[in-house]
């Protein structure tokens, strides 16, 4: 039990998915311009990504992973190649049934998600966290609690970011390092003070 | 206005520098550079799929149907991430190790598809693949540029060769950690696009221009 809160505090905090493995930076900058829209994508990217890590990792685990077919029988065939368009693939459809059933049965959060849960299938974020849980051989419960937590750092760290840009207004910028610059280097203090947080599980 | 071929090629270079002027593709652009050598060899890896992503999709832009045209360019993109990193693992297999995960996630980077959704599905084959060699130039030399710095203040050496000798090894430089964290590319990429902002046409900064 203790691994598992470690996996997680690992993934929410000091390996934070955006600011440690520069994942998502790109709708992070777009987002965070403000609170609203950062909450709608933080919370669709925590969904997303709790559901499709380990999915994506079970997939590997009895298909694509050499070797893997072996409980078909045919422990010689190699699907590796395939993994990456599968892993794209199940995200996509992931997204598109995440969205007909939040559509039906939460209306409310659907109008938060706004236009970021169809973006999300081309999110590096997503797609990163699978290929991470695959490369780093996480079984289905581990990638599970890798999923929540990577995607919880991620909409934690949004709307961090959010909040400090709506300060940032009332700051005064140099010319030029406005707008995207000037997030760059918040980010990397940010990142600072997120790796600080590493160890506070040593147990 | 119509481009030219040249421009094609040299206009992503400054004027509309992907990282620092669009701000697209960034993730990547930061993971990577620790070093030099990742740096470059990340870089050809985006130019070749760039490239080709681009060529191949303009090839048969007049047959991809509108609904579908987004799978159909992820689909074709992937593919040739898949092709760059067989190669690399065959040719380069210490680098690709080390780029792991990144090398996939060429398929969600903005640049590549940007520039398939504006050039390939309406400019004929060859003005798309140039097009797609100067993005990824761009990205290329952000990446270098970022490359070198982390490389040379973390470690006090280019491409693992030193070129400031290191304390460790009795000489004058004490390397700066720092550079080799994460923080350090934000700081970095942050400045580079303040440097960038002189060089930008007006209509493609971020937030003013098109995505």
């Amino acid at each position: 039990m203790n691994d598992y809160l470690a996996l997680f505090l690992q993934a929410a905090f000091s390996e934070n998915i955006m600011l440690v493995f520069f994942l998502g930076i790109c709708t992070a900058i777009a987002t965070s311009k403000s609170m609203e829209a950062a909450l709608g994508a933080g919370v669709a990217i925590f969904v997303v990504q709790s559901v499709t890590v380990p999915l994506n990792s079970l997939l590997n685990t009895y298909l694509f992973r050499p070797g893997a077919l072996e409980w078909a029988g045919l422990p010689e065939i190699d699907l590796s190649g395939l993994g990456l368009i599968a892993s794209i693939g199940v995200i996509a459809a992931t997204v598109q049934l995440l969205e007909m059933v939040v559509d039906k049965h939460f209306p409310r959060l659907y109008n938060a998600f706004g236009v970021f849960l169809p973006l999300i299938t081309v999110n590096c974020a997503i797609l990163g966290g699978s290929l991470f849980s695959i490369q780093r051989n996480y079984d289905l419960v581990e990638s599970t609690v890798f999923g929540i937590g990577s995607g919880a750092g991620w909409a934690l760290a949004v709307i961090l970011l959010a909040g400090i840009r709506d300060k940032l207004r009332y700051a005064d910028v140099p010319k030029g390092l406005e707008g995207t610059g000037i997030t760059f280097i918040v980010m990397g203090l940010m990142a600072m003070s997120f790796m600080g947080l590493s160890g506070i599980y040593a147990s | 206005m119509e481009r030219t071929v040249r421009q094609y090629l040299l206009e992503p270079l400054l004027a509309r520098n992907p990282i620092t002027v669009q701000a697209l593709g960034i993730c990547s652009a930061l993971a990577v550079t620790v070093g030099l050598r990742p740096s470059l060899l990340m870089a050809v890896a985006v130019i070749a799929v760039c490239g080709f992503a681009n060529a191949a999709i303009s090839l048969i832009r007049t047959r991809i149907p509108t609904s579908i045209r987004l799978i159909v360019q992820i689909v074709v993109i992937a593919t040739f991430v898949v092709v760059v990193d067989e190669l690399l693992k065959a040719y380069a297999p210490e680098t690709s190790k080390r780029l792991s995960v990144y090398v996939f996630l060429i398929v969600t980077n903005c640049i590549v598809l940007a520039r398939v959704e504006s050039v390939a599905m309406n400019k004929p084959v060859w003005p798309s693949f140039v097009d797609g060699i100067g993005s990824g130039l761009g990205y290329g030399l952000v990446l270098a540029i970022v490359g070198s710095i982390r490389e040379l203040l973390g470690a006090g050496s280019l491409l693992d060769e030193p070129v400031f000798v290191t304390a460790a090894n009795g000489g004058w430089y004490e390397p700066v950690g720092l550079f080799r964290l994460a923080p350090s590319a934000f700081f970095i990429i942050g400045l580079l696009i303040w440097a960038g902002h002189r060089f930008a046409k007006p209509e493609d900064a971020p937030g003013t221009g098109q995505r």
